[in-house]
Protein backbone atom coordinates (compact mmCIF):
# COMPACT_ATOMS: atom_id res chain seq x y z
CA UNK A 1 0.00 0.00 0.00
CA UNK A 2 1.50 3.20 -1.10
CA UNK A 3 0.66 6.98 -1.41
CA UNK A 4 -0.04 6.15 -5.27
CA UNK A 5 -2.61 3.67 -4.70
CA UNK A 6 -4.21 5.99 -2.39
CA UNK A 7 -5.09 7.76 -5.40
CA UNK A 8 -7.98 5.99 -6.48
CA UNK A 9 -10.42 7.55 -3.96
CA UNK A 10 -12.71 4.41 -3.85
CA UNK A 11 -9.50 2.87 -2.41
CA UNK A 12 -9.47 5.58 -0.39
CA UNK A 13 -13.15 5.41 0.80
CA UNK A 14 -12.65 1.58 1.23
CA UNK A 15 -9.30 2.16 3.41
CA UNK A 16 -10.42 4.66 5.62
CA UNK A 17 -13.99 2.96 6.53
CA UNK A 18 -11.71 0.45 8.06
CA UNK A 19 -8.96 2.82 9.95
CA UNK A 20 -11.08 5.26 11.05
CA UNK A 21 -13.04 3.72 13.68
CA UNK A 22 -10.13 2.11 15.13
CA UNK A 23 -8.61 6.18 14.84
CA UNK A 24 -11.68 7.29 16.55
CA UNK A 25 -11.38 4.61 19.44
CA UNK A 26 -7.80 5.23 19.77
CA UNK A 27 -8.15 8.83 19.74
CA UNK A 28 -10.65 8.87 22.60
CA UNK A 29 -9.02 6.53 24.84
CA UNK A 30 -6.11 8.85 24.69
CA UNK A 31 -8.03 11.82 24.77
CA UNK A 32 -9.24 10.46 28.22
CA UNK A 33 -5.80 9.21 29.46
CA UNK A 34 -4.51 12.96 28.78
CA UNK A 35 -7.24 15.03 30.38
CA UNK A 36 -6.91 12.69 33.57
CA UNK A 37 -3.19 13.26 33.94
CA UNK A 38 -3.78 16.56 33.39
CA UNK A 39 -5.95 17.27 36.05
CA UNK A 40 -4.29 15.32 38.34
CA UNK A 41 -1.26 16.99 37.55
CA UNK A 42 0.28 19.19 40.45
CA UNK A 43 -0.64 22.98 40.46
CA UNK A 44 2.35 25.49 39.27
CA UNK A 45 3.98 27.12 42.09
CA UNK A 46 3.50 30.26 40.74
CA UNK A 47 -0.03 30.22 37.97
CA UNK A 48 -1.65 27.81 40.88
CA UNK A 49 -4.65 25.88 38.89
CA UNK A 50 -5.04 28.08 35.41
CA UNK A 51 -1.35 26.10 34.82
CA UNK A 52 -4.08 23.54 33.35
CA UNK A 53 -5.11 25.63 30.46
CA UNK A 54 -1.62 24.81 28.82
CA UNK A 55 -2.44 21.45 28.37
CA UNK A 56 -5.52 22.38 25.66
CA UNK A 57 -3.73 25.45 24.60
CA UNK A 58 -0.67 24.42 23.95
CA UNK A 59 -1.38 21.39 21.25
CA UNK A 60 -3.70 23.54 19.77
CA UNK A 61 -0.96 25.95 19.35
CA UNK A 62 1.55 23.29 17.66
CA UNK A 63 -2.10 22.02 15.50
CA UNK A 64 -2.20 25.11 14.01
CA UNK A 65 1.17 25.48 12.56
CA UNK A 66 0.98 21.41 12.08
CA UNK A 67 -2.20 22.03 9.89
CA UNK A 68 -0.85 24.57 7.84
CA UNK A 69 2.09 22.34 6.84
CA UNK A 70 -0.03 19.29 6.08
CA UNK A 71 -1.69 21.93 3.79
CA UNK A 72 1.62 23.00 2.59
CA UNK A 73 2.57 19.37 1.74
CA UNK A 74 -0.93 18.38 -0.15
CA UNK A 75 -0.46 22.21 -1.79
CA UNK A 76 3.23 20.58 -3.63
CA UNK A 77 1.16 17.29 -4.00
CA UNK A 78 -1.69 19.50 -5.81
CA UNK A 79 0.93 21.12 -8.04
CA UNK A 80 3.95 19.09 -8.52
CA UNK A 81 2.25 15.12 -8.53
CA UNK A 82 -1.56 16.66 -9.49
CA UNK A 83 -2.28 13.47 -6.93
CA UNK A 84 -6.16 13.83 -6.99
CA UNK A 85 -6.09 13.36 -3.55
CA UNK A 86 -4.11 16.20 -2.10
CA UNK A 87 -6.66 18.81 -2.90
CA UNK A 88 -9.52 17.15 -1.15
CA UNK A 89 -6.85 16.75 1.43
CA UNK A 90 -6.11 20.59 1.53
CA UNK A 91 -9.39 21.58 1.83
CA UNK A 92 -10.64 19.51 4.59
CA UNK A 93 -7.77 20.45 6.60
CA UNK A 94 -8.52 23.84 6.28
CA UNK A 95 -11.62 24.63 8.40
CA UNK A 96 -9.75 21.92 10.46
CA UNK A 97 -6.44 24.30 11.05
CA UNK A 98 -8.73 27.31 11.20
CA UNK A 99 -10.53 25.67 14.33
CA UNK A 100 -7.44 24.84 16.25
CA UNK A 101 -6.24 28.46 15.58
CA UNK A 102 -9.30 29.73 17.07
CA UNK A 103 -9.23 27.89 19.90
CA UNK A 104 -5.27 28.48 20.96
CA UNK A 105 -6.46 32.05 20.64
CA UNK A 106 -9.37 31.72 22.60
CA UNK A 107 -7.61 29.49 25.60
CA UNK A 108 -4.51 31.61 25.20
CA UNK A 109 -6.50 34.99 26.04
CA UNK A 110 -8.47 32.75 28.95
CA UNK A 111 -5.03 31.65 30.21
CA UNK A 112 -3.77 35.31 29.74
CA UNK A 113 -6.18 37.39 31.57
CA UNK A 114 -4.87 35.68 35.31
CA UNK A 115 -1.46 35.68 34.47
CA UNK A 116 -0.67 38.82 32.07
CA UNK A 117 -4.04 40.67 33.57
CA UNK A 118 -5.27 41.04 29.97
CA UNK A 119 -7.06 38.87 26.99
CA UNK A 120 -5.18 40.35 24.52
CA UNK A 121 -2.00 41.98 24.17
CA UNK A 122 -0.24 43.04 20.14
CA UNK A 123 3.33 40.97 20.94
CA UNK A 124 4.83 38.92 18.11
CA UNK A 125 3.27 35.45 18.87
CA UNK A 126 -0.48 36.46 19.36
CA UNK A 127 -0.58 38.72 16.35
CA UNK A 128 1.42 35.84 14.58
CA UNK A 129 -0.96 33.42 15.36
CA UNK A 130 -3.65 35.90 14.74
CA UNK A 131 -2.73 36.63 10.82
CA UNK A 132 -2.33 32.87 10.80
CA UNK A 133 -6.22 33.01 11.58
CA UNK A 134 -6.98 35.43 9.27
CA UNK A 135 -5.25 33.38 6.78
CA UNK A 136 -7.07 29.93 7.10
CA UNK A 137 -10.21 32.12 6.48
CA UNK A 138 -8.58 33.65 3.50
CA UNK A 139 -8.05 30.27 2.43
CA UNK A 140 -11.16 28.87 3.20
CA UNK A 141 -13.72 31.90 1.18
CA UNK A 142 -10.84 31.22 -1.79
CA UNK A 143 -12.15 27.77 -2.00
CA UNK A 144 -15.99 29.00 -2.12
CA UNK A 145 -14.94 31.90 -4.60
CA UNK A 146 -14.58 29.44 -6.92
CA UNK A 147 -16.62 26.91 -8.52
CA UNK A 148 -14.83 24.28 -10.19
CA UNK A 149 -12.49 22.04 -7.40
CA UNK A 150 -9.39 21.36 -9.17
CA UNK A 151 -9.30 25.26 -10.28
CA UNK A 152 -10.06 25.99 -6.79
CA UNK A 153 -7.55 23.70 -5.43
CA UNK A 154 -4.79 25.38 -7.42
CA UNK A 155 -5.22 29.01 -6.90
CA UNK A 156 -5.45 27.83 -2.92
CA UNK A 157 -2.54 25.61 -3.14
CA UNK A 158 -0.64 28.69 -4.42
CA UNK A 159 -1.70 30.93 -1.98
CA UNK A 160 -0.99 27.73 0.62
CA UNK A 161 2.58 28.18 -0.30
CA UNK A 162 3.02 31.62 -0.07
CA UNK A 163 1.36 32.04 3.40
CA UNK A 164 3.57 28.90 4.62
CA UNK A 165 6.35 31.80 5.20
CA UNK A 166 4.01 33.08 8.53
CA UNK A 167 4.59 29.24 9.90
CA UNK A 168 8.71 29.98 10.77
CA UNK A 169 8.02 33.43 12.05
CA UNK A 170 5.35 32.15 14.46
CA UNK A 171 7.70 29.17 15.87
CA UNK A 172 10.44 31.88 15.89
CA UNK A 173 9.13 35.15 17.26
CA UNK A 174 9.28 34.14 21.33
CA UNK A 175 13.05 34.25 20.45
CA UNK A 176 13.58 36.87 18.05
CA UNK A 177 11.05 39.74 19.95
CA UNK A 178 11.51 39.95 23.70
CA UNK A 179 7.59 40.66 23.98
CA UNK A 180 4.84 39.09 26.44
CA UNK A 181 4.53 35.61 25.26
CA UNK A 182 6.87 32.93 27.09
CA UNK A 183 9.64 31.22 25.40
CA UNK A 184 9.87 28.23 23.87
CA UNK A 185 10.22 25.17 26.66
CA UNK A 186 9.33 22.11 24.91
CA UNK A 187 10.87 22.04 21.23
CA UNK A 188 14.23 23.83 22.02
CA UNK A 189 17.99 23.42 21.97
CA UNK A 190 19.17 21.81 25.69
CA UNK A 191 15.98 19.11 25.63
CA UNK A 192 12.74 20.58 27.73
CA UNK A 193 12.75 22.72 30.45
CA UNK A 194 9.54 22.08 32.00
CA UNK A 195 9.30 19.22 34.80
CA UNK A 196 7.93 15.66 34.06
CA UNK A 197 5.06 16.44 35.93
CA UNK A 198 3.90 18.63 33.28
CA UNK A 199 5.56 17.42 30.32
CA UNK A 200 4.36 14.24 30.02
CA UNK A 201 0.47 14.94 30.22
CA UNK A 202 1.56 17.44 27.78
CA UNK A 203 2.69 14.98 25.58
CA UNK A 204 -0.18 12.41 26.14
CA UNK A 205 -2.61 15.70 25.29
CA UNK A 206 0.09 16.39 21.93
CA UNK A 207 -0.26 12.89 20.70
CA UNK A 208 -4.14 12.91 21.31
CA UNK A 209 -4.81 16.41 19.49
CA UNK A 210 -2.81 14.80 16.52
CA UNK A 211 -4.77 11.72 16.37
CA UNK A 212 -7.83 13.96 16.98
CA UNK A 213 -7.12 15.92 13.47
CA UNK A 214 -6.23 12.54 11.71
CA UNK A 215 -9.43 11.29 12.70
CA UNK A 216 -11.34 14.62 11.74
CA UNK A 217 -9.35 15.31 8.65
CA UNK A 218 -9.97 12.00 7.07
CA UNK A 219 -13.79 11.70 8.08
CA UNK A 220 -13.83 15.35 6.01
CA UNK A 221 -11.68 13.85 3.44
CA UNK A 222 -13.98 11.24 2.89
CA UNK A 223 -17.53 13.87 3.20
CA UNK A 224 -15.55 15.97 0.43
CA UNK A 225 -14.62 12.42 -1.84
CA UNK A 226 -18.53 11.52 -1.74
CA UNK A 227 -19.27 15.45 -2.08
CA UNK A 228 -17.35 15.37 -5.23
CA UNK A 229 -18.92 12.45 -6.29
CA UNK A 230 -22.38 13.61 -5.58
CA UNK A 231 -21.70 16.53 -7.54
CA UNK A 232 -20.53 14.70 -10.92
CA UNK A 233 -23.42 12.64 -10.36
CA UNK A 234 -25.60 15.50 -10.49
CA UNK A 235 -23.79 17.54 -13.86
CA UNK A 236 -24.01 13.99 -15.47
CA UNK A 237 -27.35 13.77 -14.76
CA UNK A 238 -28.09 17.54 -15.68
CA UNK A 239 -25.96 17.03 -18.95
CA UNK A 240 -28.22 13.85 -20.01
CA UNK A 241 -31.97 15.91 -19.39
CA UNK A 242 -30.34 18.63 -21.32
CA UNK A 243 -29.78 16.15 -24.50
CA UNK B 1 14.47 42.37 -22.86
CA UNK B 2 13.08 44.78 -25.50
CA UNK B 3 10.05 42.85 -25.16
CA UNK B 4 9.74 43.57 -21.03
CA UNK B 5 10.91 47.06 -21.92
CA UNK B 6 7.80 47.53 -24.04
CA UNK B 7 5.45 45.91 -21.58
CA UNK B 8 7.09 48.31 -18.69
CA UNK B 9 6.37 51.77 -20.99
CA UNK B 10 2.90 50.13 -22.12
CA UNK B 11 2.07 49.24 -18.94
CA UNK B 12 2.44 53.27 -17.35
CA UNK B 13 0.89 54.72 -20.91
CA UNK B 14 -2.12 52.48 -19.55
CA UNK B 15 -2.23 52.85 -16.21
CA UNK B 16 -1.48 57.09 -16.34
CA UNK B 17 -4.39 57.19 -19.14
CA UNK B 18 -7.92 57.54 -18.61
CA UNK B 19 -9.78 54.87 -16.76
CA UNK B 20 -6.26 53.23 -15.51
CA UNK B 21 -6.85 54.06 -12.19
CA UNK B 22 -3.33 55.19 -10.81
CA UNK B 23 -3.94 58.40 -9.91
CA UNK B 24 -7.62 57.76 -8.63
CA UNK B 25 -5.47 55.83 -5.90
CA UNK B 26 -3.32 59.30 -5.15
CA UNK B 27 -6.68 60.61 -4.93
CA UNK B 28 -8.19 57.75 -2.07
CA UNK B 29 -4.66 58.48 -0.39
CA UNK B 30 -5.10 61.76 -0.01
CA UNK B 31 -8.69 61.20 1.03
CA UNK B 32 -8.21 58.57 3.74
CA UNK B 33 -5.76 60.65 5.18
CA UNK B 34 -7.47 63.96 4.90
CA UNK B 35 -10.61 62.08 7.15
CA UNK B 36 -8.47 61.01 9.71
CA UNK B 37 -8.31 63.89 11.71
CA UNK B 38 -11.91 64.00 11.23
CA UNK B 39 -12.40 60.79 12.75
CA UNK B 40 -9.51 61.63 15.68
CA UNK B 41 -9.98 65.24 16.18
CA UNK B 42 -8.04 68.12 15.24
CA UNK B 43 -5.17 67.48 18.09
CA UNK B 44 -1.88 68.31 16.71
CA UNK B 45 0.25 66.43 18.84
CA UNK B 46 -1.61 63.78 18.48
CA UNK B 47 -1.56 63.79 14.72
CA UNK B 48 2.19 64.47 14.94
CA UNK B 49 2.79 61.16 16.82
CA UNK B 50 0.58 58.62 14.81
CA UNK B 51 0.92 60.57 11.57
CA UNK B 52 3.57 58.20 10.37
CA UNK B 53 0.89 55.30 10.61
CA UNK B 54 -1.78 57.56 9.38
CA UNK B 55 0.56 57.81 6.50
CA UNK B 56 1.15 54.40 6.26
CA UNK B 57 -2.31 53.12 6.20
CA UNK B 58 -3.35 54.94 3.65
CA UNK B 59 -0.87 54.08 1.49
CA UNK B 60 -1.13 50.63 1.87
CA UNK B 61 -4.91 50.48 1.28
CA UNK B 62 -4.57 52.94 -2.18
CA UNK B 63 -2.13 50.43 -3.11
CA UNK B 64 -4.62 47.34 -2.54
CA UNK B 65 -7.09 49.38 -4.04
CA UNK B 66 -5.02 50.33 -7.47
CA UNK B 67 -3.99 46.53 -7.48
CA UNK B 68 -7.27 45.29 -8.75
CA UNK B 69 -6.17 46.76 -11.83
CA UNK B 70 -2.79 45.37 -12.34
CA UNK B 71 -4.48 42.13 -14.67
CA UNK B 72 -7.58 42.74 -15.00
CA UNK B 73 -7.29 45.23 -17.76
CA UNK B 74 -5.49 43.27 -19.37
CA UNK B 75 -7.48 40.67 -19.28
CA UNK B 76 -10.62 42.00 -20.12
CA UNK B 77 -9.05 43.14 -23.68
CA UNK B 78 -7.50 39.69 -24.34
CA UNK B 79 -3.90 40.62 -24.21
CA UNK B 80 -3.30 39.27 -20.66
CA UNK B 81 -3.81 35.85 -23.01
CA UNK B 82 -1.12 37.61 -25.41
CA UNK B 83 1.43 37.63 -22.43
CA UNK B 84 1.25 34.28 -21.05
CA UNK B 85 1.43 32.67 -24.50
CA UNK B 86 4.28 34.61 -25.54
CA UNK B 87 8.35 33.11 -25.54
CA UNK B 88 9.15 35.82 -22.94
CA UNK B 89 9.05 33.82 -19.48
CA UNK B 90 6.13 34.42 -17.28
CA UNK B 91 8.12 35.28 -14.12
CA UNK B 92 9.85 38.10 -16.19
CA UNK B 93 6.61 39.58 -17.81
CA UNK B 94 4.94 39.51 -14.31
CA UNK B 95 8.01 41.22 -12.14
CA UNK B 96 7.84 43.74 -15.52
CA UNK B 97 3.98 44.50 -14.63
CA UNK B 98 4.45 45.32 -11.23
CA UNK B 99 7.57 47.14 -11.74
CA UNK B 100 5.12 49.28 -13.91
CA UNK B 101 2.20 49.09 -11.55
CA UNK B 102 5.00 50.20 -8.97
CA UNK B 103 6.51 53.10 -10.95
CA UNK B 104 2.49 54.33 -11.90
CA UNK B 105 0.82 54.03 -8.83
CA UNK B 106 3.48 53.58 -6.05
CA UNK B 107 5.68 56.61 -6.89
CA UNK B 108 2.99 58.61 -6.98
CA UNK B 109 1.61 58.43 -3.26
CA UNK B 110 5.40 58.70 -2.42
CA UNK B 111 5.40 61.86 -3.92
CA UNK B 112 2.67 63.30 -2.02
CA UNK B 113 3.55 61.85 0.91
CA UNK B 114 5.57 65.51 1.75
CA UNK B 115 2.58 67.61 1.00
CA UNK B 116 -0.09 65.66 3.10
CA UNK B 117 2.40 65.57 5.48
CA UNK B 118 2.21 69.18 6.52
CA UNK B 119 -1.54 68.18 7.47
CA UNK B 120 -0.73 66.34 9.60
CA UNK B 121 1.93 68.75 11.59
CA UNK B 122 5.09 66.63 10.43
CA UNK B 123 8.61 68.02 10.09
CA UNK B 124 10.66 67.74 7.63
CA UNK B 125 12.86 65.13 9.42
CA UNK B 126 9.58 63.18 10.02
CA UNK B 127 8.09 63.70 6.25
CA UNK B 128 11.54 62.53 4.97
CA UNK B 129 11.80 59.14 6.99
CA UNK B 130 7.89 57.99 5.97
CA UNK B 131 8.75 59.18 2.26
CA UNK B 132 12.29 56.60 2.69
CA UNK B 133 10.09 54.03 4.17
CA UNK B 134 7.44 54.01 1.58
CA UNK B 135 9.94 54.38 -0.98
CA UNK B 136 11.49 50.90 0.45
CA UNK B 137 8.26 49.14 1.57
CA UNK B 138 5.73 50.09 -1.07
CA UNK B 139 6.99 47.77 -3.51
CA UNK B 140 6.97 44.76 -0.95
CA UNK B 141 3.30 45.48 -1.67
CA UNK B 142 3.18 45.55 -4.82
CA UNK B 143 4.80 42.41 -5.72
CA UNK B 144 2.85 40.36 -2.68
CA UNK B 145 0.23 42.40 -3.76
CA UNK B 146 0.32 41.24 -7.33
CA UNK B 147 -0.10 37.11 -5.64
CA UNK B 148 -3.41 38.49 -4.84
CA UNK B 149 -4.33 40.37 -7.97
CA UNK B 150 -3.19 36.91 -10.02
CA UNK B 151 -5.50 35.01 -7.92
CA UNK B 152 -8.40 36.82 -8.17
CA UNK B 153 -8.06 37.88 -12.13
CA UNK B 154 -8.81 34.09 -12.67
CA UNK B 155 -12.28 33.89 -10.40
CA UNK B 156 -14.90 35.92 -11.32
CA UNK B 157 -15.91 38.75 -8.75
CA UNK B 158 -12.31 38.35 -7.29
CA UNK B 159 -12.36 42.15 -5.88
CA UNK B 160 -13.41 41.56 -2.71
CA UNK B 161 -11.70 38.38 -2.28
CA UNK B 162 -8.05 40.18 -3.55
CA UNK B 163 -8.37 42.54 -0.42
CA UNK B 164 -8.76 39.57 1.91
CA UNK B 165 -6.42 37.87 0.51
CA UNK B 166 -3.61 40.20 0.33
CA UNK B 167 -3.62 41.93 3.95
CA UNK B 168 -2.74 39.25 6.06
CA UNK B 169 0.51 38.87 3.86
CA UNK B 170 0.84 42.71 3.69
CA UNK B 171 0.80 43.04 7.81
CA UNK B 172 4.51 42.51 7.86
CA UNK B 173 5.26 45.56 5.97
CA UNK B 174 3.15 48.07 7.44
CA UNK B 175 4.65 46.54 10.54
CA UNK B 176 7.96 47.83 9.95
CA UNK B 177 7.25 50.62 7.77
CA UNK B 178 5.46 52.11 10.51
CA UNK B 179 7.91 50.96 13.22
CA UNK B 180 11.30 52.50 11.22
CA UNK B 181 9.39 55.66 10.53
CA UNK B 182 8.64 56.05 14.07
CA UNK B 183 12.01 55.58 14.77
CA UNK B 184 13.52 58.21 12.99
CA UNK B 185 10.72 60.35 14.61
CA UNK B 186 11.45 59.88 18.12
CA UNK B 187 14.70 59.01 17.92
CA UNK B 188 14.50 56.43 20.62
CA UNK B 189 14.85 53.46 18.58
CA UNK B 190 17.58 52.26 15.96
CA UNK B 191 16.26 53.41 12.32
CA UNK B 192 18.31 50.36 10.74
CA UNK B 193 16.95 47.55 12.22
CA UNK B 194 13.41 48.02 11.03
CA UNK B 195 14.53 49.75 7.93
CA UNK B 196 16.88 46.72 6.78
CA UNK B 197 14.17 44.42 7.74
CA UNK B 198 11.61 46.23 5.46
CA UNK B 199 14.50 46.22 2.97
CA UNK B 200 14.20 42.36 3.21
CA UNK B 201 10.64 41.88 3.02
CA UNK B 202 10.95 43.80 -0.64
CA UNK B 203 13.63 42.12 -1.85
CA UNK B 204 12.03 38.68 -0.60
CA UNK B 205 8.70 39.78 -1.91
CA UNK B 206 10.50 40.33 -5.40
CA UNK B 207 11.60 37.04 -5.46
CA UNK B 208 8.79 35.27 -4.28
CA UNK B 209 6.13 37.54 -5.70
CA UNK B 210 6.18 37.41 -9.68
CA UNK B 211 6.95 32.83 -9.35
CA UNK B 212 3.51 32.87 -7.37
CA UNK B 213 1.76 35.07 -9.59
CA UNK B 214 2.99 33.33 -12.85
CA UNK B 215 2.01 29.71 -11.41
CA UNK B 216 -1.48 31.25 -10.36
CA UNK B 217 -2.12 32.81 -13.96
CA UNK B 218 -0.85 29.85 -15.64
CA UNK B 219 -2.82 27.31 -13.68
CA UNK B 220 -5.94 29.87 -13.39
CA UNK B 221 -6.35 30.79 -17.14
CA UNK B 222 -6.33 27.11 -18.46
Amino acid sequence: MSLIDLANPTRFLALTARVLPWLAAVTTILLAIGLYQAAMAPDDYQQGATVKIMFIHVPNAWLSMFVWGVMSVAALGTLVWRHPLADVAAKAAAPLGAAFTFLALVTGSLWGRPMWGTYWEWDARLTSVLILFLMYLGIMALWRAVEDPSRAARAAAILTLVGAINIPIIKFSVDWWNTLHQGASVIRAGGPSMDRAFLIPLLIMAVAFSLLFLTLHLAAMRNEVLRRRVRTLQMMQASRQAA
Amino acid sequence: MTALAALVRRDIGVALRAGGGAMIGVLFFVSVVVVMPFAIGPDLALLKRIGPAILWLGAMLASLLTLDRLFTADQEDGSLDLIVMSRTPLELSCAAKALAHWLAAGVPLIVATPLIGILLNLDATATFAVALTLLVGTPALTFTGMIGAALAVTLRRGGLLLAVVVLPLSIPVLIFGVAASNAAVEGTMPFGTPFSILCALSLVSLVVGPFAAAASLRHGLD
